[in-house]
């Protein structure tokens, strides 16, 4: 097995400065934007986002999270896991900017679903997405970031394991699998 | 655990304590879908689900309907009454005239006990049962424990007795087999000639005094005297089991402690619970309600994930 590390905890560090410099460059002061991390995993990196950008602009911001799995087109197919995640999300998101966080973007399948359910909770002014590693040639549909950490290229068959402190690791480690 | 091991939800008896985690962990899922503005998801888009009921109900049909509909299923509604049972048709050619309209999942209520289980092994769809006869009625058992849970915290080792027409309850039935899987201690309590002669065998304490029935509980689960049931004559009057069985203010108040107060509905007003009982902070009567749409939500959910 072939590992390559794309993002240790010293560049991960530099790349969150960066995508918070983007986002409050686009959003000033957040009044009218929120930041919604997808279950399971971009909740963690949603929350080093919204933590760095805190410390930026010294107010804190409105969050949420969302589990897509009732709006997968896919959860027949016996591969997806079947039990919903948590979703909280006390506030309408009418006329709200919405910044959906995950950490990996692959087929764009989850990022639709999440479109989809975001839409429950009201009709934002604008829908953007955040990720950390954008696979950017197994796209399945045609959806792309907003902000990005960085692309790889990769082919189907490989994976990205995301290590972050707040999962409980030691160190932040972000890993590009090669089989 | 995510999924759960057969295709059809006949009864209790038939699913294992983790199976019955994974129901309530996905009801609380669908508990938050219910309080968003929108308060529907698609995942049963694909899905058809015949509501086939064969005896009256209200919450049950009701409740099984919405839930079907906020999961964005396609429906079918049969009920017995003005259909062509009444010319004679079999209750197999039925269910098979409604299966060749593509169905994929049945919710089948019938006066006789077995009936569901009799259809799940004729026909391909998923079958739920939504009470047959005197047998089980795994939903409302389901979403009983779910409504205990939600308010007590857990169930292990707490003590719940159901009272009332134990021998024509198959809520009675269900709720004992649930209850004594997630732990709880069980206690039956009615008249003698409405306790089943074999209760005990299922692991439940029999009391014939409402008082020490209600003095020994955390939970107290009302049910209805089923006199549809009743051909003949279990008890001499109905003014006189309200007197001895009847659940009213003036009796908790005795009790000096904090009792839930359940009902599976519909409730007969002043004979086996007085109208204060019923509408008091005590009862989640109407939780029980709003939880049945959950619960059964995360049952259609789980169920169809087997379908292609």
């Amino acid at each position: 097995m072939l590992k390559r590390l794309l993002f240790n905890s010293k560049n991960l560090n530099v790349t969150v400065k960066r995508l918070c410099n983007q986002l409050i460059e686009n959003h000033n002061y957040f009044e009218k934007s929120v930041i919604i991390g997808l279950q399971p995993r971009g909740i963690f990196f949603a929350q080093r986002i919204i933590n760095e950008i805190e410390k930026q602009i010294s107010k804190k911001i409105k969050k949420g999270y969302l589990d897509t799995t009732f709006y997968r087109d896919d959860y027949r197919n016996n591969k997806k896991e079947l039990d919903a995640k948590e979703t909280t999300i006390p506030f309408s998101l009418d006329e709200k900017n919405v910044i959906i966080v995950d950490d990996v973007l692959f087929t764009g399948r989850t990022v639709r679903s999440a479109m989809e359910g975001i839409i429950n909770f009201g009709r934002p002014n604008r829908i953007e997405l955040l990720v950390l590693i954008d696979r950017k040639f197994n796209r399945e549909i045609p959806i792309q970031a907003t902000y990005i950490g960085k692309s790889v290229n990769t082919v189907e068959s490989q994976k990205i394991l995301v290590n972050l402190k707040e999962q409980g690791h030691e160190n932040d480690k972000i890993w590009l699998i090669k089989n | 655990m995510n999924k759960l091991n057969n295709k059809h939800l006949l009864g209790i008896k038939n699913l294992n304590y983790d199976e019955i985690d994974l129901i309530f962990n996905t009801a609380d899922k669908f508990k938050e879908v219910l309080t968003r503005p929108i308060k529907k998801v698609p995942s049963l888009r694909h899905i058809t689900v015949a509501n086939i009921f064969f005896e009256n109900s209200t919450r049950t049909k009701l409740s099984f309907e919405l839930a079907e509909k906020r999961l964005s299923a396609e429906i079918l509604n049969f009920s017995s009454l003005g259909s062509s049972i009444k010319k004679g048709e079999s209750l197999l050619d039925t269910i098979k005239n409604i299966l060749v309209m593509k169905v994929d999942i049945m919710v089948i209520r019938h006066s006789s006990p077995g009936v569901p289980q009799f259809i799940a092994n004729n026909v391909n769809a998923s079958v739920i049962n939504a009470g047959d006869g005197t047998h089980e009625h795994p939903t409302q058992a389901l979403l009983d424990a779910y409504s205990i849970k939600e308010k007590l915290g857990n169930i292990k080792n707490k003590k719940i007795t159901i009272i009332g027409d134990i021998i024509h309850s198959r809520v009675a039935i269900s709720n004992i087999l649930i209850l004594k899987k997630l732990g709880a201690k069980v206690m039956v309590c009615g008249p003698k000639t409405l306790i089943p002669k074999y209760i005990s065998s299922l692991d439940v304490i029999v009391e014939n005094n409402i008082k020490k029935a209600l003095k020994w509980a955390d939970v107290a689960n009302v049910l209805r005297v089923q006199l549809e049931r009743q051909k003949e004559k279990y008890f001499p009057s109905l003014r006189e089991y309200s007197l001895y069985f009847g659940i009213n203010n003036k009796l908790l108040k005795s009790l000096q402690k904090d009792l839930i107060i359940m009902h599976p509905g519909p409730i007969n007003r002043g004979i086996e619970i007085s109208s204060d009982v019923a509408d008091s902070s005590s009862s989640i009567i109407l939780n029980q309600v709003e939880n049945g749409v959950a619960i059964r939500m995360a049952i259609l959910y789980l169920l169809s994930h087997n379908i292609k």
